[in-house]
């Protein structure tokens, strides 16, 4: 199987986030890979490994994982982590955050499909810093491929030309068939152990939780794995963007707390001023 | 050439260290410290992440990145259990030492047990009851037998000595002779003959295991001798200044974690209607940390690449060793003070970073030695106080 991954750079969401006049200010911010797409990094390697073969020497790959990202040439450092990981190859689309929208990123991806020809194209669920949670959607609906959005759980059909996608909804799980090619975007519980079944490891195979850590290993090995570089131009997408930033604003300042005396005030004041008794 | 990047290999070979050890190794460490239980499953994870063959050729099971990545590495480890990094230190330089010193069938048979953690641990059995910084006063004898060599004597302070798969043992192969008479040997842990006494209670460092070795007529084969008859000593030396690297790097690496720890608490703690941090007396305190670990980390960094650079780096090495354990010492003894009597429970980490840093002003060379190894450099060499 071919997977093509996203991997979009995100502000450390665990950083105070800053304000310059009317916008966020990003200078001296630590960005980290979006955890939901470093989850689909995994996800791409459980799918196309045989984890049960190959023995201290790694698990035998089987298939190809494609990374691809849209920003800046520092975003080769997060490539290149997803390459230590195990990814075969990566793509940086050089582009400015601030000049893309979630349709745009659609629309590339789209064509960076109909280039790299995969059998699926998998993504986090959602960006940390956006949450906008439409482009997976946006590209399916583009490449008319049949879509299955925050997968718990994937298992591979028997014949390999489908996938059996596990959603956690309120009722409980629905799985869906989609049959390849097909966009699958993947929420946090698909690094679960054995949230993957690709019909190669072993059944019973139970992963550490999370993303794999980089060995040293794969880290040196990175090291001679390609970075395509390409551009929005290259790929024939002309800037338009169907959503503008208009105003940033921060929250307003929460208000400090008042100490209460007793439990007699405390009930009285949640049934006097807040109205919740 | 100045050049304080970092390349891409070694930010992510610190990041892999960092994020394994804050997620596996962290949350136990206080037990391991109370329990005394040997991090064996931790080092079998090190070993499969290619922690304990970090400078060792890939073809023999390492990641071959070289002498900065094991020091920055060495320091994420450290900095979450410093006594899980021991066995580590301990480990990567017994494998250093017989890619180095060994011959290609050595190399072959003996390292990539080492770095596949199959031997689980490498063990350095130089130190002895009477010959600590004297290791040249050793009395442990290998005497020629037919088929090889037989070692008689006893050692002192080996670290993993109960769960090592391999040491490297020295030993006087002609006690005439002073230093040019000791040889070096490499015994699996399993050879009859060689056992190993109780557990040495500690003050600190209680997760990683520190045990005498007696040897009674154990008996080696010819292949067991390392880099030559009477290279000993100076394949011993070799092996410590890489070691003190890594000695460096785990005291930067407690230092950092002492630091950190007591940044958290000056903000949060308050006495006088304000937070500790806004006292000038405690903010002084904690800058005159963070500048002695920031020195530290570029002595050491600096050794490092001198190591990588295949450049002359004893007296680098002995600086980085004695500065930043000292330094850590103090950042220790800081971070107990600034938390007050919390500082002296076990309710907070700094207690246990105290212990477990004492030890590095002592091992791998006392403070004391470290400043001869300087004073000889500075003296004798062409090098004298330059750099």
């Amino acid at each position: 199987m071919k997977i093509l991954v996203t991997l979009k750079r995100v502000p450390d969401p665990e950083q105070k986030v800053k304000f310059k006049g009317d916008a966020i200010d990003f200078t001296g911010v630590n960005w980290v890979p979006n955890q939901f797409d470093e989850y689909a990094v995994e996800a791409a390697l459980r799918l196309t490994e045989n984890a049960s073969a190959g023995g201290a020497g790694g698990a035998v790959r089987d298939g190809e994982v494609v990374v691809v990202s849209i920003g800046p040439k520092e975003v080769a450092q997060q490539l290149r982590a997803a390459l230590a990981m195990g990814a075969d190859r990566a793509i940086l689309i050089d582009g400015d955050d601030g000049a893309l929208d979630a349709e745009m990123v659609a629309r590339t991806l789209v064509k960076l499909v109909e280039q790299e020809k995969p059998d699926l194209l998998l993504m986090g669920k959602l960006a940390a810093d956006s949450e906008n949670n439409q482009v997976g959607q946006l590209a399916a609906g583009y490449l008319h491929w049949p879509q299955a959005t925050f997968a718990a759980t994937i298992q591979a059909a028997e014949d390999g030309k489908a996938l059996d996608v596990g959603r956690e909804v309120d009722s409980g799980v629905e799985i869906k068939r989609v049959t390849l090619p097909a966009v699958v975007t993947v929420d946090l519980r698909i690094i679960a152990p054995q949230a993957i079944k690709n019909g190669k490891t072993a059944p019973d195979h139970a992963y550490p939780e999370g993303p794999r850590y980089a060995s040293l290993k794969g880290i040196m090995a990175a090291k001679k794995k390609p970075i395509t570089e390409t551009a929005l131009a290259t790929l024939g997408i002309a800037p338009s963007l169907r959503v503008k930033t208009t105003a940033v604003t921060a929250p307003p300042a929460r208000k400090a707390g008042v100490k209460v005396a007793s439990v007699e005030e405390l009930v009285a004041k949640l049934h006097n001023e807040a109205k919740v008794l | 050439m100045m050049d304080f990047e970092l390349t891409d290999e070694q930010r992510l070979i610190r990041d892999t260290a960092h994020d394994f050890a804050e997620r596996e190794l962290r949350p136990r460490a206080a037990e391991r410290d109370r329990t005394g239980q040997f991090p064996v499953e931790e080092l079998r994870a090190l070993a499969k992440l290619g922690l304990l063959g970090v400078n060792v050729p890939e073809p023999l099971g390492g990641a071959a990145a070289g002498a900065i990545a094991y020091a920055l590495a060495m320091q994420e480890i450290a900095r979450a259990d410093a006594s899980v990094s021991v066995a580590m230190a301990v480990t990567n330089m017994v494998a250093e030492v017989i890619v180095r010193f060994g011959t290609e069938p050595q190399a072959r048979e003996h390292v990539p047990r080492l770095t596949s953690g199959e031997s689980l641990a490498g063990a350095f059995a130089l130190s002895e009851p009477q010959a600590g910084s004297d290791p040249a006063a050793m009395a442990t004898t290998a005497k020629r037998t037919p088929s090889g060599w037989r070692i008689d004597g006893a050692k002192q302070w080996i670290t993993s000595g109960d769960h090592a798969g391999l040491f490297v043992v020295w030993a006087k192969t002609d006690p005439a002779t002073g230093a040019r008479g000791i040889s070096a040997f490499l015994v699996k842990g399993n050879t009859s003959g060689l056992s190993c006494g109780r557990r040495e209670h500690k003050m600190g460092l209680n997760g990683s295991s520190t045990v005498p070795l007696r040897f009674d007529g154990c008996e080696v084969g010819e292949e067991a001798l390392l880099g030559g008859l009477g290279q000993g000593f100076k394949i011993a030396l070799a092996a410590l200044d890489g070691g003190r690297i890594g000695i460096a790097s785990q005291a930067l690496g407690v230092g950092r974690a002492a630091l950190e720890a007591t940044r958290t608490y000056v903000k949060e703690r308050h006495q006088f209607g304000r937070p500790l941090a806004a006292n000038q007396a405690v903010q002084f305190r904690l800058a005159d940390v963070a500048t002695e670990l920031e020195a530290a980390r570029l002595l050491t960094l600096r050794a490092a690449w001198r190591k990588e650079q295949g450049m002359p780096f004893t007296r680098e090495a002995s600086m980085a060793k004695l500065y930043a354990s000292e330094a850590t010492g103090r950042a220790c003894d800081a971070a107990v003070q600034l938390h007050g009597g919390y500082g002296y429970t076990r309710e907070y980490p700094v207690e246990r970073l105290l212990r477990d840093a004492r030890v590095q002003r002592i091992y791998e060379g006392t403070s004391e030695i470290q400043r001869l190894v300087i004073a000889r450099e500075l003296l004798s060499s062409e090098r004298g106080g330059g750099t």
